[in-house]
């Protein structure tokens, strides 16, 4: 039956760095690298070389940009894959079983070989993690890498995206014990979950980027002469009168300056 | 939500069905439907309903992307909706098989006509099943709203009873009772309609982008944009639930069904009681138009349902509020 857990012994999920992120891909590709072989059939792709390319992936990252008056525009990469909702729609609205999830971690799966592809459960997911795929025309999404959390013969027993970060941005652990270490990254930097008003109460958290500062005003941004860095020219002695005789040669050529940029003085 | 022709067909043509189904279970019931008077108007209606609910169900199978695997989807009753529908609707069958058995074989008046309760039970019962798999979900808020499953229902029972109200008359077996109700569901079916409309206009966004992704606990006054997609094309989430109509081509096709699923059934309602409800040639033409008007304007109706509704899942794909 499709019915939800009442709880589960561990909440395994992901936490993610939004400050860290470099919006690499690398996760998504070593997602669909990992799971399109771990599959029955593979995550399929349609036109894959062609003009308009679309196909099957578990982990997808967003880019989007946050404007803040008084502060410098800043760039967040957003991954974002299957949330492993505590109350989680996508299962109980399966009429056929094939979506569950699971009492002892907390992971949501699906049975492929129940699956009719009724594409119901992406129509209840509100994150949008659910994926068709039209290559088998069933419903797949990340498993957490269920083949690689549990396999002891793996160096690192963790999911296929959190072992490829390279800006060390996502992390793996079980969210349900307060003492684990994505408990804590979540405790010390405000980590959050997606959408509370959808009432899912997702698993993964992500961590808030932190505070850029306030925006550098017009022609202070880059400029020479910044007091917050000091002043590395060497005073005296022979390499002092080498950065006098450099700089009074450079303010020479500055001021004979380009033809097209003397009318403005 | 991409509207698929699958579905639209499906819930229009079972919705009319179930309508007609519903009315004859409870004109035998009541006996005033008999086998003695109304034999071919009745065989007609009721196969016209089996046909319809029998197609829609097989057409909804087309957007599964393993039809050969439905079977399944009569197991999770217990807690979805869609499961649900597929076991009401295969039960409602029964009362359906045996009271078209009891009209032929069976005493006029006899104890069988009540098969006709359960089987306007078992037609309502599906029709609402079909609406609750839109209306429990939560990601798509502007089908969150009990105006879901009035409008599935009246809009069933009016095109229903007008296909009923066409077809007595061309048997001769109609009058102005059949005319009458058909006007009165498609009034009710036009106020809950309305209603729907005036709802999903009046409430506001739950979730936006800065929601969605976290970004606007940054600042009360931060503001999220797209810098890029995940993909250089549109993905498959982009194409089943990122599908939007224009603001105006809605307002269009709202008032286009205003007129096709309303107001032209409801005037040749009249024009076919003033003919004469029983077996009159002008009221039989006025009727089949009123039939056909009635089934294109919930055709347009249903494209919009799906094509009007957002789904949260947008926001992630720059769309600012849901």
């Amino acid at each position: 039956m499709t019915a939800l857990p009442e709880t589960t012994r561990r909440k395994l999920g992901l936490v993610i760095d939004l400050d860290t992120c470099v919006g690499c891909h690398a996760c998504v590709v070593h997602c669909k690298e990992w799971n399109t072989g771990g599959y029955p059939a593979p995550l399929s792709d349609a036109d894959p070389y062609g003009a308009e390319p679309t196909g099957t992936w578990l982990n997808r990252v967003h880019s989007y940009e946050v404007e803040t008056p008084g502060k410098a525009p800043r760039v967040v990469h957003f991954p974002k894959s299957c949330l492993h909702c505590e109350d989680a729609p996508c299962v109980t609205v399966c009429p056929t079983g094939a979506s569950y999830k699971r009492a002892e971690d907390g992971i949501v799966l699906v049975d492929e070989d129940l699956c009719i592809g009724c594409k119901l459960c992406a129509w209840a997911c509100p994150y949008g993690a659910r994926e068709f795929d039209g290559g088998t025309g069933v419903m797949k999404k990340c498993t957490l890498c269920i083949d690689r959390i549990y396999n002891d013969h793996l160096a690192d027993p963790v999911p296929a995206c959190v072992s490829t970060c390279p800006a060390r941005a996502r992390h793996f652990g079980d969210l349900a014990d307060p003492a684990s270490e994505v408990s804590r990254l979540v405790a010390d930097r405000g980590g959050y979950e997606l959408m509370p008003e959808t009432g899912c109460r997702p698993t993964n958290r992500y961590l808030p980027p932190r505070d850029a500062g306030p925006a550098p005003s017009d022609g202070e941004a880059g400029a020479s002469g910044d007091p917050a860095l000091p002043d590395a020219s060497p005073e005296g002695g022979f390499l002092g009168w080498i950065d006098r005789l450099l700089s009074a040669t450079a303010r020479e050529e500055g001021d004979r300056g380009a033809p097209d940029d003397t009318g403005g003085r | 939500m991409h509207p698929a022709y699958s579905i639209i067909f499906f819930t229009t043509a079972s919705g009319a069905g179930y309508g007609l189904m519903f009315l004859l279970g409870l004109a035998t019931a009541t006996a005033v439907a008999r086998p003695d008077g109304d034999g071919p108007a009745f065989a007609f209606a009721f196969g016209l309903s089996l046909v319809l609910v029998s197609a829609g169900l097989v057409s909804s199978a087309f957007h599964l992307g393993r039809p050969e695997r439905a079977l399944r989807a009569f197991t999770q009753w217990r807690t979805s909706w869609l499961s649900r529908e597929a076991c009401l609707a295969a039960a409602t069958y029964v009362p359906a098989v045996l009271l078209g058995v009891g009209w032929w074989w069976g005493e006029p008046a006899g104890a069988w006509r009540y098969l006709g309760l359960p089987l306007a039970a078992g037609a309502a019962a599906t029709v609402y099943a079909t609406a609750m798999i839109y209306r429990s979900l939560a990601a798509v808020p502007r089908w969150s709203t009990g105006w879901v499953p009035a409008g599935y229902l009246a809009l069933a029972a009016a095109s229903g009873a007008v296909w009923l109200a066409f077809i007595a008359t061309l048997f001769g077996a109609g009058g102005n009772l059949l005319v009458g109700v058909a006007a009165v569901l498609l009034v009710l079916a036009g106020v809950v309609k309305g209603g729907y409309w005036r709802a999903i206009g009046a409430r506001s966004a739950e979730s936006t982008i800065g929601s969605a992704t976290g970004l606007d606990r940054l600042a009360p006054e931060a503001r999220v944009h797209v810098l890029d997609p995940p993909h250089t094309e549109p993905n498959w989430l982009q194409r089943e639930m990122g599908y939007q109509v224009a603001r105006r081509h809605a307002e269009r096709l709202r008032a286009i069904t205003w007129v096709l699923a309303f107001i032209v059934p409801v005037i040749l309602c009249f024009a076919a009681w003033f003919a004469g409800g029983s077996g009159g040639a002008g009221a039989s033409v006025a009727l089949g138009l009123a039939a056909a008007s009635t089934s294109v304007g919930v055709l347009i109706e249903r494209w919009l349902f799906f094509a009007e509704a957002e789904h949260k899942m947008a926001l992630y794909y720059g769309k600012r509020h849901v």
